[in-house]
């Protein structure tokens, strides 16, 4: 049975399996590693302030364009059925329901889930690792969870602050573009946007810095062949990151659309 | 005292331990020798716990370590310690950083005593005054001699050197030598050095074991071994290109007998 599997569309599905329970097996293993002394805030600390202030710039640049674009995309098709009114109502609710989380996930994956892994990939075939083992140090407790809690607290702020750049790139365009006065744009977005819209987007990042950190690590920790290995690696990461958000935020949606009704 | 008992260990079908028996006495340094790929690294990392045997026993002072789970192999671990072969400094930290690494991890011990160490633990390897250092920064003969440091700082019971001069010169290749002697004198310890340099097998070994096809095929004094009539390590010892080890190896570019 397991051979079929093996064999069954090249090998893919049997790889894609291995790898999810590989996931799946360090996710436990950190969560459990989380709960377990010692507790070190200080390591944290120190992931976070790369995680956060090192994204914020990219992230909110991002952010702002985004804003922008979607302004003008908005205004291409709503004058047309003269109802530029109603764009900030979208700017507002597509960025904090799905712009602003997935792009800043994908941003922060690209940006500190292949640092994550090129670091730990270095620190594998180095044999740094296998030092910590050698010291009674537990690598998953020493190295990921520090990253695995610094992402999962980080990417939810980079996400607040994209929301309200990305709403400030869509003021522009709007203010100075489609004649919306600055008061009713803001009158707008408040009363289209309701508090769940943050929320549903804010709660998927959570998990995007999860996946972050877990692909991030577990790619890093398991390089095998040198700086080729360390470079192969880092692209796995990056783009494994990347399918994972997006299948995850699909997954998401649709649950918040049809079994939550948010 | 360690005792090693039809140790077996595999990578797929690839066996690099094939039933090792091997004791280690208390306060000895025992020198195992081998060419490259010969397990001599597993060997040790099966005894550390950083890899697990297949098959087997390894006892380390009466108790067996096979069988215990991570928690309780950290107890063991706490008594050794492991030299690796490129040193294994933390990238991250400087030296002192590095040195303290396990009084930080694990002892609540206040800043002044952890500063006393480090500095007692870099002047017993020669290196005082480059606490501040990162570890890029430093000489491939210091970066070993750091973690021997780093080792030093948790005095431990059992010291591993993972091919410790290899890469240096013989200047520094002789210094690291000298310390390892003086370790064994200064503090008693049992040590297990990993060599293919011959110069370092004779200098630092109370006893030489030769791994060849995964098994121990020769031990004894470096006298016994310098003096032995085993053709494999007859070979190995005299580095000689045509032997019994090579005889199945094209060792020669377009060349075949």
């Amino acid at each position: 049975m397991w051979n079929y599997f093996k064999s069954f569309s090249g090998g893919v599905v049997s790889r894609l399996v291995l790898y999810t329970g590989e996931l799946a097996v360090l996710f436990g293993q950190t969560t459990y590693l989380c709960f377990v002394p010692p507790f070190k805030g200080g390591r944290i600390l120190i992931q976070a302030k790369q995680i956060g202030p090192g994204s914020f710039f990219i992230s909110a640049l991002v952010a702002f364009f985004i804003g922008m674009i979607m302004a003008l995309q908005m205004a291409y098709q709503m004058t047309k059925l003269s109802a530029e009114i109603y764009i900030p109502n979208v700017i507002a609710v597509s960025l904090t329901r799905e712009l602003a989380p997935v792009l800043t996930a994908l941003i922060v994956a690209g940006r500190v889930g292949a640092g994550i892994t090129a670091e730990l990939g270095s620190m594998t075939v180095t044999e740094q690792v296998e030092a910590l083992k050698a010291f009674a140090v537990n690598p998953v407790k020493y190295l990921v969870v520090p990253r695995f809690l610094g992402l999962i607290l980080m990417l939810p702020v980079l996400s607040v602050f994209a929301d309200l750049i990305g709403i400030m790139g869509g003021f522009v365009i709007c203010v100075t573009k489609l004649y919306i006065s600055p008061a009713l744009y803001f009158t707008m977005i408040a009363e289209s946007l309701a508090i769940k819209d943050v929320l549903t987007g804010l709660f998927k990042t959570i998990f995007f810095g999860a996946i972050i950190a877990l692909v991030g690590c577990h790619q890093g920790l398991n390089v095998r062949s040198g700086a080729e290995g360390v470079g192969r690696a880092t692209t796995v990461s990056v783009v494994a990151s990347f399918i994972l958000i997006i299948m995850v935020d699909c997954l998401f949606t649709t649950l918040f659309y049809f079994v939550l009704h948010v | 005292m360690i005792e090693i008992a039809h140790l077996h260990k595999s990578f797929g079908n690839h066996v690099i331990l094939n039933d090792l028996n091997l004791t280690i006495k208390e306060g000895e340094t025992k020198v195992v020798i081998g060419r490259s790929g010969t397990g001599k690294s597993v060997l040790l990392k099966n005894i550390i716990g950083i890899m697990r045997p297949d098959s087997g026993s390894i006892k380390i002072n009466g108790v067996e370590v096979t069988d215990l789970n991570e928690r309780e192999y950290n107890k063991i671990r706490m008594q050794m310690g492991m030299v690796f072969q490129g040193g294994a400094l933390f990238d991250s930290m400087n030296v002192a950083e590095n040195v303290a690494f396990v009084l930080d991890e694990f002892m609540s011990v206040d800043k002044k005593t952890v500063r006393a160490k480090v500095e007692r633990s870099l002047g017993m390897v020669g290196l005082s005054g480059i606490e501040g250092m990162m570890p890029s920064e430093l000489s491939g003969g210091m970066r070993k001699r750091v973690s021997l440091a780093r080792v030093l700082c948790m005095e431990p019971r059992i010291i591993f050197y993972d091919e410790p001069t290899t890469g240096v010169d013989p200047i520094t290749s002789d210094v690291i030598n000298n310390l390892i002697v003086d370790l064994r004198h200064k503090l008693k310890v049992t040590s297990i050095v990993v060599t293919h340099d011959m110069n370092s097998a004779y200098k630092v070994a109370d006893n030489i074991v030769m791994l060849y096809h995964g098994q121990v095929v020769a031990e004894g004094t470096p006298k016994e071994i310098q003096g032995t009539k085993h053709p494999v390590v007859k070979q190995f010892i005299n580095g000689e290109a045509k032997g019994p080890i090579t005889e199945n190896e094209n060792l020669i570019f377009g060349y075949t007998d």
